[in-house]
Formats: structure tokens, C-alpha cells, sequence
């Protein structure tokens, strides 16, 4: 199989084929369901429990099934399919410790709202509860972190609870949705009836806004001096860049971008402030400080961007907010203008009305801070440093790559030195902030994209939590760029203990660390290395003109800090500024 | 804010786990529960939760929305914004010598209670009402000696026809 697998059959000629009413299993069933709901790719990792399914998938080809190494690089992979695409990710996993591996994979999607559903199988109904072999109670264990789940009893449940989980899944705000099908419900055999319309009494998100808000939105616009957008994950996922660049347009408001939000505004746009919070540039941070009127769009008020709340936002007048999930209004920051609605609808509807706001001396104050404190590093030509790395994909790529990123240092630099151009073209955990995602989201980001460069920048510690997956990539010719800043430490770490536990450098060393280009060998996969900047472009320009995937070890220096940096605790006026100072 | 009693009725589907995602979510936001009861509603496949829940405004509200973002919660509503009836029952199982029992039934009487068991040297009583009206029950027998105590929490309406 390869990555640019040309469906068999018509689209007619499928559904046709699918829904007839046969004598068929559970697994059947949840094979044609799939299919309806348009899945083209389904990653997984069989077990006693999903034996039904797999051997209903032998010689099946009407989608692609990638046998991960790990449930956990299953799940991210499915992940990074869905944050790519907008689709709906599958993945499969056995009961028990597959359904376990799972967990962290489940929690990451559910934190930043992305649309899965995930398969597990279970015991047969007649063991659940004896403790029977590879029993674990996945649906209690994942109920905290799951959108909804369901454990199917039986087999004529089936059409409709795949249905209604796709649903789910991907309407409202998003999130992981489990089904848990028990070993007999898969092998049960019943007369398919497909199911093509849904209704669930009480769940019904509000997509089009309240227009009297809107309206108050709007006049606060016209009464503010000095307006500031957040932007976040909620714009990209509900496909509101155009809406959002419109609105930025007409109103002529400064934006922040959270790290779920950066790819929803382009980087080069004259409005934008970069990033906000922990992390964030001076530029954005100082705006939200001093602004009077604050308008958080698809973004949740997370402590990583607020910081310390008490001294969030001092001199802001009204807060504005716009959120597909009510919950997310009032729940850490008093709201005086709440938009309850699809970001994508309320921004449409916005756009109507929408006018220039009268804060020429504001953006004129801004720009001269995006110019006066930009982002920088201490570049030097003898030693490659890990803003360059990025610097140097940024440019090459033209901003055109999907990025996915793994968790720590690297990833704060990816968000900063990125320009990134389109939406869905930053995949990174924020709201976990998961260590191993990474590289698998790659995985799933490419074979949702077969026509993108795909490009994963990992540290070197946590590229070693999901570095097995290499393997799917080498037998599926998965062209995926693994990018490792091997800094030879738990880099974020490290810059803690420089910063907040004075220099003791506690079990950070990640000496013993394989050679990643033997690595990438040991897999069939191409392993370049680089030290110097010259190394560096010459190595990524062989990566690039490489058909196949790619791990590129790029060796920087340890004790690069990233920079502003926001201890916790303080508030975002409390940035240390490092190099820049 | 000030910190008040409030009583939420939350309509569900009677789905398998649907309690341990109600429950579980008072757990994890912080949420307080002081009693909880369910049963099954007027309506087929759906039951009600009545729950008894302190915290000021915003908690409340957080409450209500994060309830709502349960797929299987259909309705919640806050009893205590209106006129509510709320009702607990509770067993007590009291030392009741024969010497003595003259003047717990007095008490009994006193509150409508009900005796609903007499043993050698005890007996049980049903009391049912409002929490208030059960604490102070509890209050006159304790010096009896209570052996056991077994109270419902409270279930709730609102009053005559508003909504
Ligand atoms: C699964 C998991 N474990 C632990 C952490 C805590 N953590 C955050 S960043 C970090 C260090 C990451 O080091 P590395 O992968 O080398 O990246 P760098 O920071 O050096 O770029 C750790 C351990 C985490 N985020 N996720």
C-alpha cells in the first residue's frame, strides 16, 4: 500500500454496495459504517478482542489501515489526520492494555477539541465485570476525558451509534468520542440497515449566534480605543480563517494568535502580534495589557496564555467572547458580551456590521513594538542554533509545510520563528502538551495530506517516546520530514531549573540517547545529521529533494533559552526578555 | 460572592454510567455534592437527579453549562430560583427501652413521624420532610442513642405551576 492509494470503486458504486440490507456481523457493519461516514484511513493495532474486525478487514481495501508500533502512535497519528484535515480520526485498539495505551492520546484530543473516534474492543458481554482476561473499563477510565462514549450491547446498536459518534465528534466543539464493542457484539451477525440521520434529544449546539450580542460586539468596537483579538484553536477548527482575516480587515483590530490559533491568521499579516502568553512576543503581551477592549475568538482564556489572572488584562473595559461551547464563557474570566456560536457563523455575521474601529494610534504604538521588540536569538555563524533550524524550514518552505511539533522547547521556537501561511498547517499538542506526539501526528498529517511536505520538529527526548513508528513510515513510504533539535537535554526542563530552581539540573541528561541516523537506518529510513549551519542547509535541502521520509538530527547546543519567557505565577507584563533584553 | 444551598434537578437519559458522568464531573471541576438522588422521571427512559449543591453564582452557572455539555443531560434546571417543595426521608434506628419509648413517640408524634419497627430494645423511625426538619428530628432522638441513621437527600419540585 502507499500513501496515494487510489480508491477501487466509484463513490456510487460503494455506497451501493453498502447499504444493502445483508445478513452481516458487528465488524462488517462497523466496516460499511466507517465507509459511509467517508473514512479513508484508519490506524490501529489488532487483539484478541478486535480479532472479528481484523479478520473482517483481510483483503479489505476500500480504506488504508496503518499498523502503528504503539496504540499511543495509533491515536496521535489519528490525531494529527484530523487536526490536518478536519476530518473525523479513527483508530482501532484491542481491550485492556490497548485500550490503555490509548489513554493519553484520548486526553490530548479531548484537551485541544479535536474530532476522533476511537474504536476499542472489549471482553464479551458475558465477561464484562470478572475481571476476565485483557479487561479494563475503558469507558469509565476515559469518561473524564472523552466528549461522549458508548458501550454497545447490542449488535443492531451499531449503525446508529457509529452515527451518532461521528457526529458528535465532529459538531459542537469537537472532541474524542470511544465506542467500546464487546467481543460477541463484533461477531454477531444481524441485517445491516444503514443509518443516515441523527437525533439526540439534548444535544444540540448552538451554531448561529445571538445577533443582539453580535450587535453589542460590534458597537463596543466602534467605542474602543485600543481593541485586541485573541485568536485560538476554534478558529482553524471551525474553518473561520477567511471569516477571521475579513473581520481583521474590516475592523482594523490588532490579533494575537494562541498556539492552537496560529495557523487560523496568516504570520505576515500587518495586524498580527504574534503569539501571546508564556511564551509570547512583547508585542502581544503588552497589547492585551493595555487594551480596553479584549475579543477572544474560538480561545479558552487557558493559564498558558492568561498567566497569573489577577493581573490579566488590567485595563480592559469589556471582554468579549466567542465560543461554540457556552461552558467556556465566565469560566475564568468575567464576560461582559458573550457570542455563544460556531466562530465561523458569528464571524459571517459580524462581517455584515462590521466597521473600522478608531484605534490608528494604538496599531501605530503596536507596530512600532513589533519593531522595536521582535522576536530574536543570538545567531552566530560557528554555531548552529535551533531558531535557525526553524528559520531556515520556515523560509525554504515558504511557509507552505504542515508542521506538526512534539512538546518543549522546540515547539515554543516552531511557534515563533514559523510564518505559517494556512490553517491546518500547525499540528501541536497545547492544551496537554504531550511529550511522543509529535512525530506520529506526522503520520496521520501526511496521510490526510499525501500531496503536502510534511514536516515534524521534535526534541531528541521526546522523539524517543513514539520513535518506533519510524516503521510505518519506511514499508508505506510515508515521506514525512523528521526534524530532531537534538540539544542533548530535556531542553524545557533544563530552562526551569535554569530559571526557577537556580541551576540544579536535576536528571536532565539525555546521554545514552541512540544516533538518530542509525536509528533512522536501523528502520530503512534516510538519517542525516548536521552540526554547522552549513551542514544544516545542506542536509534539509537533501531532505527535501528526498522522495521518502527523512530523520534529519540537526545537533545544537545545549542552554538555549526560549525567550520572552513568563514564569508561572507572574503575570504576562512579567516577561524576562533573555537575549532581547 | 456569597456561598449559597441551591438545589439542581437534572433530567437524563437513562443510559448505563449516565450517574458515574454526572458524579464524576461534580468530582473533577471542584463541584461540591452534599446529596444526590435518582429515579426514574414521568417520562419513559429518562430519569431525574436532584441534587443539593453549594457555591456562589458563577459555580452555579459553570455548573449548569458543564452538565449540559453531557450528552446525555437533557435539562437542568435550578429548583431554588423559584418556590420549590424538597423532600428527605430518613430511618433512624433509636435505643427505645420500654421505659422510655413513652416519650420518644411523643416526639415521633410531635414531628408526624412514623414508627416503623419495634425491636426488644429499639425501634425505627421514618421521618420525612424537609432537610431542616430531619436534622432537627435527629437533634431530639440523639440522646436516646441512635444505632443507625440512613437519610435519602432530598428530592424536589417546583411549586403549582410556574414553568
Ligand atoms: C509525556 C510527557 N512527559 C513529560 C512532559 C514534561 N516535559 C515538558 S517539555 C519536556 C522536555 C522535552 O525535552 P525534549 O523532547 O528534548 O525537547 P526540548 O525541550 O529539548 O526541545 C518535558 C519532560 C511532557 N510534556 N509530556
Amino acid at each position: 500500500m502507499n500513501v496515494q492509494t487510489e480508491p477501487k470503486r466509484s463513490k456510487e458504486e460503494l455506497i451501493e454496495k453498502l447499504t444493502q440490507p445483508d445478513l452481516i456481523t458487528g465488524s462488517e457493519i462497523l466496516l460499511r459504517s466507517l465507509l459511509l461516514e467517508g473514512v479513508d484511513c484508519v490506524f490501529g493495532y489488532p487483539g484478541g478482542a478486535v480479532l472479528y474486525i481484523y479478520d473482517a478487514m483481510h483483503g479489505f481495501d476500500d480504506f488504508n489501515h496503518l499498523l502503528t508500533r504503539h496504540e499511543q502512535g495509533a491515536i496521535h497519528a489519528a490525531d494529527g489526520y484530523a487536526r490536518s484535515t478536519g476530518k473525523v480520526g479513527v483508530c482501532i485498539a484491542t481491550s485492556g492494555p490497548g485500550a490503555t495505551n490509548l489513554v493519553t492520546g484520548i486526553a490530548t484530543a479531548y484537551m485541544d477539541s479535536v474530532p476522533l473516534v476511537v474504536i476499542t474492543g472489549n471482553v464479551a458481554t458475558n465477561f464484562i465485570g470478572t475481571d476476565a482476561f485483557q479487561e479494563a473499563d475503558i469507558t469509565g477510565i476515559t469518561m473524564p476525558i472523552t466528549k461522549h462514549s458508548y458501550l454497545v450491547r447490542d449488535v443492531n446498536d451499531l449503525p446508529r451509534i457509529i452515527h451518532e459518534a461521528f457526529h458528535i465528534a465532529n459538531s459542537g466543539r469537537k472532541g474524542p468520542v470511544l465506542i467500546d464493542i464487546p467481543k460477541d457484539v463484533s461477531a454477531h451477525k444481524t441485517i445491516f440497515k444503514p443509518v443516515t440521520d441523527v437525533s439526540i434529544r439534548g444535544y444540540n449546539p448552538t451554531v448561529q449566534p445571538n445577533k443582539l450580542q453580535v450587535d453589542k460586539l460590534i458597537k463596543a468596537i466602534e467605542e474602543a480605543e485600543r481593541p485586541v483579538i485573541i485568536a485560538g484553536g476554534g478558529v482553524v477548527y471551525s474553518d473561520a480563517s477567511k471569516e477571521l482575516i475579513e473581520f481583521v480587515n474590516k475592523t482594523r483590530i490588532p490579533v494575537a494568535t494562541t498556539l492552537l490559533g496560529l495557523s487560523g491568521f496568516p504570520s505576515a499579516h500587518e495586524l498580527w502580534l504574534g503569539m501571546p502568553g508564556m511564551h509570547g512576543t512583547y508585542t502581544a503581551n503588552t497589547a492585551i495589557q493595555n487594551a480596553d477592549l479584549l475579543i477572544s475568538i474560538g480561545s479558552r482564556f487557558d493559564d498558558r496564555v492568561t498567566m497569573n489572572l489577577n493581573g490579566f488584562a488590567p485595563k480592559v473595559k469589556v471582554i468579549a467572547h466567542i465560543d461554540v461551547d457556552p461552558a467556556e464563557i465566565g469560566k475564568n474570566v468575567k464576560t461582559d458580551i458573550p457570542c455563544v456560536g460556531d466562530v465561523k457563523a458569528v464571524l459571517a455575521y459580524a462581517n455584515t456590521k462590521a466597521r473600522p474601529a478608531k484605534n490608528e494610534a494604538w496599531i501605530a504604538e503596536l507596530q512600532d513594538n513589533k519593531v522595536k521588540f521582535p522576536l530574536k536569538y543570538g545567531d552566530t555563524e560557528t554555531e548552529l542554533k535551533p531558531q535557525f533550524v526553524v528559520e531556515m524550514i520556515s523560509e525554504t518552505t515558504n511557509g507552505e509545510a504542515i508542521i506538526t511539533t512534539d512538546v518543549g522547547q522546540h515547539q515554543m521556537w516552531a511557534a515563533q520563528f514559523y510564518r505559517f501561511k494556512n490553517p491546518r498547517s500547525l499540528v501541536t499538542s497545547g492544551g496537554l502538551g504531550t511529550m511522543g506526539f509529535g512525530f506520529p501526528s506526522a503520520i496521520g498529517a501526511q496521510m490526510g495530506n499525501p500531496d503536502k511536505l510534511v514536516v515534524s520538529i521534535n526534541g531528541d527526548g521526546g522523539v524517543q517516546m513514539c520513535a518506533q513508528e519510524l516503521a510505518i513510515c519506511a514499508i508505506n513510504n510515508i515521506p514525512v520530514k523528521v526534524v530532531i533539535i537534538n540539544n542533548q537535554v530535556l531542553g524545557m526542563v533544563r530552562q526551569w531549573q535554569e530559571i526557577i530552581y537556580e541551576n540544579r539540573y536535576s536528571h536532565i541528561d539525555l546521554a545514552g540517547s541512540p544516533d538518530f541516523v542509525k536509528l533512522a537506518e536501523a528502520y530503512g529510513v534516510k538519517g542525516l545529521r548536521a552540526t554547522t549551519k552549513e551542514e544544516a542547509r545542506r542536509a534539509w535541502q537533501e531532505a527535501l529533494d528526498t522522495p521518502g521520509p527523512v530523520v534529519i538530527d540537526f545537533v545544537v547546543p545545549k542552554g538555549e533559552n526560549v525567550f520572552p519567557m513568563v514564569k508561572a505565577g507572574d503575570t504576562i507584563s512579567d516577561m524576562l526578555m533573555g537575549d532581547s533584553e | 460572592m456569597t456561598t449559597t444551598k441551591h438545589t439542581v434537578s437534572v433530567l437524563v437519559n437513562n443510559q448505563p454510567g449516565v450517574l458515574q458522568r454526572v458524579s464524576g464531573l461534580f468530582g473533577r471541576r471542584g463541584f461540591n455534592i452534599e446529596s444526590i438522588t435518582v429515579g426514574e422521571s414521568e417520562e419513559l427512559g429518562l430519569s431525574r437527579m436532584v441534587i443539593v449543591t453549594t457555591g456562589d453564582d458563577n459555580t452555579l452557572e459553570q455548573i449548569s453549562k458543564q452538565l449540559y455539555k453531557l450528552i446525555d443531560v437533557i435539562k437542568v434546571v435550578d429548583l431554588s430560583a423559584n418556590p420549590m417543595v424538597a423532600r428527605e426521608l430518613a430511618l433512624i434506628k433509636v435505643n427505645a427501652e420500654p421505659i422510655m419509648r413513652p416519650e420518644i413517640l411523643g416526639i415521633v408524634e410531635t414531628f408526624r413521624a412514623a414508627v416503623v419497627d419495634i425491636g426488644p430494645a429499639s425501634i425505627i423511625v421514618q421521618v420525612v420532610g424537609d432537610s431542616d426538619k430531619i436534622d432537627a428530628m435527629v437533634e431530639l432522638l440523639r440522646p436516646y442513642g441512635i444505632r443507625e441513621l440512613s437519610r435519602t437527600g432530598a428530592t424536589a419540585m417546583i411549586r403549582g405551576s410556574v414553568r
